[in-house]
């Protein structure tokens, strides 16, 4: 067990899964002799050859075409499309194609491809490159969706999206990339479609994913001190959402907060919240309760950002009100 | 006529076009009886391009195609019976139902999928391609495409990469003078679609689609290059589409004339008519007629009479 970052920890998922499945292959821009816009892919040309990891144009919708075509003649291809945002110049590609084809020929093609976006605010990068877009997709039947906080996970996670028979949308937080944590030296796949408790309590269960993850652990500490046991769960998959694990953890708790980083509406922790109340209404004590970053664009200057987004004292103060209710 | 494909051959290309027509006006029928749901979108007048298009591959090349994709899908070799049951909605149909008209899949014979996203799947045909060659296949894969087409996104996306990774890919414009309800000329500023090739230092060949044996030879000669691994080529087959853009078009927008010049042009007839010319005898060209409409007319009794997909299968290939 070392400390590593995010960033390597994908870039090892990515070389790892380059060695063990030889029909493995990267597209993006700027992924191979440049190393990657984040440098994500460090190496991987030099290690596996430019036959495996390719540089495109800045051509989302052939980079996706690309990858789709190549996975249904038994490739496993990941596709890389820089800022998470830039899913929407190729949206009719993952919406329609990626997402449709096995259903639309009756199971005939199996379409196994990875695609990594990098998610997120917090580095003042504003409205075009800093959105969590992965709600974007979750109304559309076909994919799942996966959103890792740490290294372990990043890493675990990503080997399952290539061992995936289906269509994966892998987003990882941009402003994680140098955020370090454990990993072993023989990491273990994270399954997708399970979430993880990471910290076990009584009085009140938040959910919440990657930067917001984060912000929730430091929260616990000071709702500690306030004499509240929080239990904090990160989904890590969004698609499909493990409501089983939330669902023991408030029929413990009794009480739920969702803290996301992206607005409330059309969004994983407005189903998760809808799901919880339709399936265990008995259960809850208390309203649940989302907190969700401001329905604007996410703004530019230091300060409006900070305050666009869920903070800690957001977070100690909101789940504070749900146990009090 | 070129000499590199034997009589047999041209005779089976006649029978294949036949078929195809017939299969499209017995949709045609369908459609006005209420057994065909949504929309339909027929290729009577198309048949050359897509049956020499995919007589010039080898038989374990690839295409994909668009929603007006009957008879790119049959002439790949899709069975007429499923075609028609997955048009009908049966759950011995090529894609169980779950496909229909748009969306005509037989991926065992190398038909990889029809797109009803204008243009989605040029992309995705460079993908097919970037395998072969990465998998070293020595296939090629085709995409067959509308004028409209041209004018999306995607097309120039998909022919740039193409051609910047020499992709072994044969793109074939049917360009049938209207996109929808608009005349190729109302849209486009160009008048030869070709000519789009030059813009991505692309091999191109500007073919009169309405001849299947010249469309053969340039879709062949095109695969020969691909398989050298001299690149993709676009292929602009001039044709006509003699029906409306959908099952709802009545096409009053064509000028007066218009579809009766073309009509002269009909590509089975010129086909049929190449063969009498090469010596083949009327009554023969009749029987391989005859043989083909009683094949569509018993192919599609075996799909009546097939049942509607059960209702479970509905949850079915969503995922894994």
């Amino acid at each position: 067990m070392s400390e590593t970052t995010y960033r390597e920890a994908i870039n090892r998922g990515l070389g790892d899964a380059m060695a063990a499945d030889e029909r493995v292959l990267l597209l993006g821009e700027d992924i191979a002799a440049a190393g990657g816009p984040f440098k994500v892919t460090n190496g991987l040309l030099e290690r596996f050859g430019p036959e495996r990891v390719l540089d495109t144009p800045i051509s989302e919708q052939a980079i996706v075409g690309a990858a789709i075509g190549a996975a249904i003649r038994g490739l496993r291809p990941m596709a890389e499309l820089m800022f998470a945002d830039f899913a929407g110049v190729c949206f009719d590609g993952i919406a329609n194609e990626l997402a449709k084809y096995r259903y639309m020929t009756g199971g005939q093609v199996e379409v196994p491809v990875v695609i990594r976006l990098a998610n997120g605010a917090g580095g003042g990068f504003a409205a075009q490159h800093s959105q969590t877009c992965e709600n974007w997709f979750l109304n559309v039947p076909g994919l799942k969706i996966v959103a890792p906080a740490t290294p372990a996970d990043a890493y675990g996670l990503l080997r399952s999206a290539f061992d995936d028979p289906d269509p994966v949308l892998y987003f990882e937080h941009k402003h994680l990339y140098n955020h370090k944590g454990a990993l072993a030296k023989a990491p273990a796949a994270v399954p997708i479609g399970r979430a993880d408790v990471v910290a076990a309590g009584t009085d009140v269960t938040i959910v919440a994913n990657q930067m917001m993850r984060l912000r929730a652990e430091e929260a616990l500490g000071e709702l500690e001190r306030a004499g509240v046991s929080a239990e904090l769960i990160d989904p890590r998959t969004i698609a499909p959402l493990d409501l089983e694990t939330v669902g023991e953890s408030v029929a413990k708790t009794n009480r739920l907060l969702v803290v996301q980083e992206s607005p409330a509406d059309g969004s994983w922790g407005a189903s998760l919240i809808s799901r919880l109340v339709q399936d265990h209404f008995e259960l809850l004590d208390a309203p649940p309760r989302l907190l969700a970053c401001e329905a604007t664009p996410a703004p530019y200057a230091a300060n409006l950002e900070a305050a666009w987004m869920p903070g800690v004292a957001d977070i100690v103060a909101a789940a504070t009100d749900v146990v009090a209710f | 006529m070129p000499a590199t494909t034997d009589l047999p051959e041209q005779l089976d290309w006649l029978r294949s076009m036949y078929e195809i027509r017939y299969f499209e006006e017995e949709v045609q029928r369908l459609f006005s009886d209420g057994q065909v749901r949504g929309s339909t979108h027929l290729c009577q007048g198309q048949e050359a391009v897509a049956v020499g298009a995919c007589r010039g591959l080898e038989p374990d090349d690839t295409m994909t195609c668009t929603y007006r994709g009957h008879g790119a899908v049959l002439a790949k070799g899709a069975p007429l019976d499923r075609t028609f049951g997955e048009i009908m909605g049966k759950a011995e149909g090529l894609c169980g139902g779950k496909g229909g008209s748009m969306h005509l899949t037989d991926a065992s014979v190398g038909a990889l999928g029809s797109f009803a996203i204008v243009g989605a799947h040029l992309p995705i045909a460079n993908g097919v391609a970037l395998a072969e060659r990465h998998l070293k296949t020595g296939r090629v894969s085709l995409c067959f495409f509308g004028d409209g087409s041209t004018n999306i996104g995607a097309f120039h996306e998909a022919l740039n990469l193409a051609q910047i990774w020499r992709l072994p890919v044969i793109f074939v414009c049917e360009n049938n003078q209207y996109g929808e309800y608009s005349p190729i000329a109302s849209t486009t500023p160009m008048t030869v679609l070709a000519d789009r090739a030059d813009a991505y230092a692309m091999a191109k060949d500007r073919i009169d689609g309405n001849d299947v044996g010249v469309v053969h030879a340039s879709v062949r000669a095109a695969a020969d290059r691909a398989r050298a691994g001299d690149g993709p080529t676009l292929i602009e087959a001039i044709t006509y589409r003699h029906k409306g853009h959908s099952r709802t078009d009545p096409a009053t927008y064509r000028p007066a004339g218009e579809l009766e010049e073309w009509l002269e042009r009909d590509p089975i007839a010129l086909h049929r008519a190449a063969l009498a010319e090469a010596g083949v005898a009327e009554e023969d060209l009749d029987a391989v007629r005859q043989v083909a409409e009683d094949t569509v007319v018993a192919a599609l009794e075996r799909a009546r009479s097939w049942d509607e997909p059960a209702l479970a299968t509905r949850l079915q290939d969503v995922l894994a």
